[in-house]
């Protein structure tokens, strides 16, 4: 698994700032399945995340889990 | 030269010249802005005057502003890729950053300006990270904005870089309310924060945008390396531009950026910011913009609504997330503060 905002392995390194910013003011930027830097559309009340490879991810999945 | 921080003790309440008995005369009852070397007065208080200034810019707010508070809520209709050098900027396509390029259809762009529209806000800003408008930029623009218009009640104001006179005029006979173009710091800072082109570029575009008729909006980051006079300095020029209203935002270092490295601003000197910008303009419309989420966190925002602040961003901004639009709004009406209404700014 990697990080979504460094994009690094998340078994690997301090992730800890990383986690700060997603919770704070950060939509996701890498795939956490394959590190791709993903298309990431920010609106007013939501982002759209989408890997070539992975597809999509909401904000309003995101905050379901 | 001074750094940033409110720790340089100078001021002291109560004695003949104080900056904030000055103030106090001199912009709150005749509502003339202080001067640079006023403003940086200000900045050079000691911390355990926050309150005491914080409270003047507040009066100031309501006496030359009023009670309301705008609310606005911003777009990016075309994000990354660009091709200027703003160290500040994640969308630069310069920088290693991890930001790709996206745009924005005219469905999902009309359907932001519904979602801001619920929050109460007036104004629906559309950003695109571009240089200048190219001219399939302007037609996207112009078929937005006109769909937005004919569907959802609320201002439309663009932020689309440096214009020539021919997009401007055609901005303003779309219907666009508002411009946004940030001189982003003091003019002697700029060559730090942006090497592609210039102040004095960003300056004239500010020109021919009040002489169209649209309305002028244009602020800066705080807490780009900038010293206390240098931030002074930036205060008062943008009282010069005499703008209607100052987005203030506050750095977010961002990866792959050359400013990653720098600090987020301490929430003291954010605030003291707050304070002396208010003080300077005590007549313009002062908003809350990016980074206050981190600088300042759920109290601080308070204490900026509170202390000259007159206008808030809610919901998301470009690249970063912002608090829910919800928390902004229970915050307005915890601080029984009026969100000001579509019909009193046409």
């Amino acid at each position: 698994m990697f990080c979504s905002f460094c994009g690094g392995e998340t078994a690997s390194g301090d992730h800890e700032h990383c986690r700060s910013r997603l919770s704070l003011i950060d939509p996701p930027r890498y795939c956490a399945e394959c590190a791709r830097r993903m298309v990431v559309q920010v609106d007013p009340m939501g982002w759209t995340a989408r890997c070539s490879r992975h597809g999509e991810r909401t904000s309003a999945e995101a905050a379901q889990r | 030269m001074t750094t940033a921080s409110t720790d340089t003790a100078t001021g002291t309440a109560g004695e003949p010249g104080d900056i904030l008995a000055v103030a106090r005369e001199q912009v709150l009852e005749r509502g003339e802005g202080l001067s640079e070397a006023q403003v940086l007065e200000v900045l050079q208080l000691p911390a355990e005057r926050l309150t005491e200034a914080l409270a003047l810019a507040h009066e100031v707010r309501v006496r030359w502003c009023g009670p309301d508070i705008e609310v606005e809520g911003i777009v990016s209709l075309k994000t990354g890729g660009c091709p200027e050098d703003c160290h500040f900027c994640s969308q630069s396509g310069l920088f290693d950053s991890p930001v790709r390029a996206a745009w924005l259809d005219k469905d999902r762009l009309v359907e932001a300006a519904k979602q801001t529209a619920k929050t109460g806000a007036t104004e629906f800003c559309i950003v695109a990270a571009v240089r200048g408008p190219d001219e399939k930029l302007m037609e996207q623009i112009r078929v937005g904005v006109a769909a937005i218009r004919a569907e959802v009640d609320i201002n439309v104001a663009c932020s689309l870089g440096m214009l020539t006179q021919e997009q401007v005029d055609r901005l303003a006979a779309m219907g666009v309310h508002r411009y946004n173009h940030n001189l982003e710091t003091a003019r002697s800072h700029f060559p730090e924060v942006v090497t592609t082109h210039t102040w004095e570029e960003r300056w004239e575009t500010l020109q021919m945008v009040r002489a169209a008729g649209m309305e002028v909006c244009c602020g800066g980051i705080i807490g780009m390396g900038e010293t206390l006079e240098q931030r002074a300095e930036f205060a008062v020029q943008l009282a010069e531009l005499e703008p209607d209203e100052v987005p203030m935002n506050f750095l977010i270092p961002n990866p792959g950026t050359p400013f990653a490295h720098l600090d987020v601003p301490q929430g003291p000197d954010a605030l003291m910011t707050i304070a002396a910008f208010r003080l300077a303009m005590p007549k313009t419309v002062l908003r809350f913009a990016g980074g206050r989420e981190l600088t300042l966190g759920d109290l601080g925002a308070e204490q900026g609504m509170l202390g000259g602040v007159n206008a808030i961003i809610v919901g998301n901004y470009l690249t970063n997330l912002g608090r829910p639009a919800e928390q902004d709004l229970e915050m307005l009406e915890t601080l029984k503060m009026p969100i000001k209404a579509l019909n009193d700014t046409l």
